[in-house]
């Protein structure tokens, strides 16, 4: 798999000059592009910090996914990390904590736990394959706006749920499709939950039927689902990486 | 853990749920569906006449083709689709928000009923006829006089469709659209589940106490920590993440014949 993102960062070389300037910063350094491609997967937090000094900010990384079910299911993962690190960091938040129901903050860390469930099992199954350690910026977030990060928390969990709901043809083993299978309904019960709540919070910006609303359902009772790039363009402001999909659809 | 403590203790924290429901009734209905799942796993279940049994085996046995599997599908769905319009029908349900919710998963039913119909007639398949339906499972429940039973067998209905679909997905791989629309009623299953499980006064996904053997039929299986080979239990090194956290993160499916051995109780003809 690292010959994988090896090959997307060369792809990308002639397209990304400044992203290239830091390839070649790093190989100046002495290091091999493989042995920065490991560094870069956020393992040492330092040295990222570092490039990020010295590097233009506004150049991102490239991961390249894979074609195949391997490329889907680190799709999903990708998902999942993103989903982890901001109920991660919401949980975190004592302010944001203080401001839900007692019962709330009990689910809300329940649902944080499911989406680092979700990650631990996605980095164990790809094993080898796996994409390296994301990093995310939720700096539009502003994690003292209670209502602003529950919307925020549904619109991560739609999300996902599209996306599992438009990759399921992707995959070809029948144990992927089930895997997967397994976690959407949970991805969609949180959806529900977090819509659910908002209308408590926020009476105005929702209503009583908003789990399942006609904003997400179509009048065939379908829920969404989103091809893989449209899901990663809506999720790119808050990786920061660019993962790159087109191998898998 | 008991199930009856779990309600009881759940009933304690939601005195507005209390109105609603009637506590013993709800502790019989689950009680039930436990015990005639036993029966039906051991074949001594005998709820309906003779005439029943066709319709059930097709249902349990039809062939696992595109169309089979729609079909199955489609009963389910009726089901859900007759079970909410005779409630609504019946004002069992509060008004406010538990008829909202109730007319908008109902009104969903109805359309997966219609969606599923013309995908199998545009597959060139034959949609079965729906079944007659009893609700109160030859007198066991009164589901449209007690809104505590209604809302139990409500929540049967959609963890077990979400437990259906997920099951059914493989055989589906053939055909992509057909794949991805069962996929989208799966969720919006799910999310029917999630709502119902909160006007119950329970969290959206399941409990481990749900898993006992009082709800057998519905919940059996859903403690797995086991996913793709990997012993969660060893990967998830993290001190605020229970064992039970870990099942909850991932829904089981049910068989065919898991599924049939529930809806059956319910179907008369």
């Amino acid at each position: 798999m690292q010959k994988t993102f090896s090959d997307a960062k060369n792809e990308k070389n002639a397209a990304a000059p400044a992203f290239f300037r830091r390839r070649s910063f790093l190989r100046s350094a002495g290091m091999a592009t493989a042995s920065a491609a490991v560094l870069l997967s956020g393992c040492n937090s330092h040295l990222d910090e570092f490039l990020d000094e010295v590097g233009d900010k506004s150049v991102k990384e490239l991961i390249s996914l894979s074609s195949g079910d391997k490329g889907v299911l680190n799709y999903a993962y990708t998902l999942e990390q993103l989903e982890a690190a901001f109920f991660t960091m919401a949980v975190n938040n004592q302010s944001f904590m203080n401001g839900l129901t007692s019962a709330d903050r009990r689910f809300f860390t329940e649902v944080r736990n499911h989406e680092v469930v979700h990650v631990e099992f996605f980095k164990a199954v790809l094993g080898n394959d796996a994409i390296p350690d994301l990093k995310f910026n939720f700096s539009s977030i502003n994690f003292s706006n209670r209502n602003q990060v529950l919307r925020t928390a549904s619109m991560f969990e739609d999300l996902g749920v599209a996306a599992y709901n438009g990759a399921g043809k992707y995959l070809s083993s029948p144990a992927n499709l089930l895997l997967a299978g397994k976690i959407v309904s949970v991805e969609a019960r949180h959806a529900a939950y977090f819509r659910e709540i908002l209308d408590n919070y926020d009476p105005g910006s929702g209503n009583p039927v908003s789990f399942a609303g006609d904003d997400i359902i179509d009048e065939n009772g379908l829920d969404l689902a989103l091809p893989p790039d449209e899901v990663l363009a809506r999720a790119a402001p808050y990786i920061l990486p660019d993962i790159d999909v087109s191998r898998i659809m | 853990m008991n199930i009856f403590n779990l309600i009881e203790s759940l009933d304690n924290k939601d005195a507005k749920l209390k109105e609603h429901t009637d506590l013993s009734n709800r502790r019989d209905v689950f009680r039930s569906l436990g015990d005639s799942g036993r029966k039906l796993a051991l074949g001594t279940f005998t709820v309906g006449a003779a005439t029943v049994a066709s319709s059930k085996k097709a249902m349990a046995q039809g062939g696992s083709g595109v169309v089979d599997v729609l079909n199955f599908a489609l009963l389910l769905e009726h089901l859900e689709a007759d079970f909410y319009q005779m409630a609504l029908d019946s004002g069992v349900i509060p008004s406010g928000t538990p008829e909202r919710v109730f007319m908008q998963i109902g009104k969903h039913e109805r359309q997966h009923v219609d969606f599923l119909m013309k995908t199998i007639n545009a597959l060139g398949g034959m949609p079965i006829q729906k079944p007659g339906f009893d609700f109160t499972a030859g007198g066991m429940f009164m589901p449209f006089a007690n809104y505590g039973q209604f809302l139990s067998l409500a929540q049967a209905f959609e963890d077990t469709g979400v437990r259906a679909y997920k099951g059914q997905a493989a055989n589906l791989m053939s055909n992509d659209a057909v794949l991805t629309a069962a996929l989208q009623i799966h969720s919006v299953e799910a999310r029917h589940a999630a709502r119902v499980r909160r006007l119950r006064g329970v969290q959206s996904w399941h409990l481990r106490t749900e898993r006992d053997r009082n709800v057998a039929a519905v919940y059996a299986g859903e403690d797995n920590v086991v996913q793709g080979g990997v012993d969660l239990t060893m990967v998830v090194n993290d001190p605020m993440i229970s064992r039970e956290d870990i099942a909850e993160s991932f829904d089981e499916p049910l068989t065919r014949a898991e599924v049939t051995a529930i809806a059956s109780m319910f179907i008369v003809s």
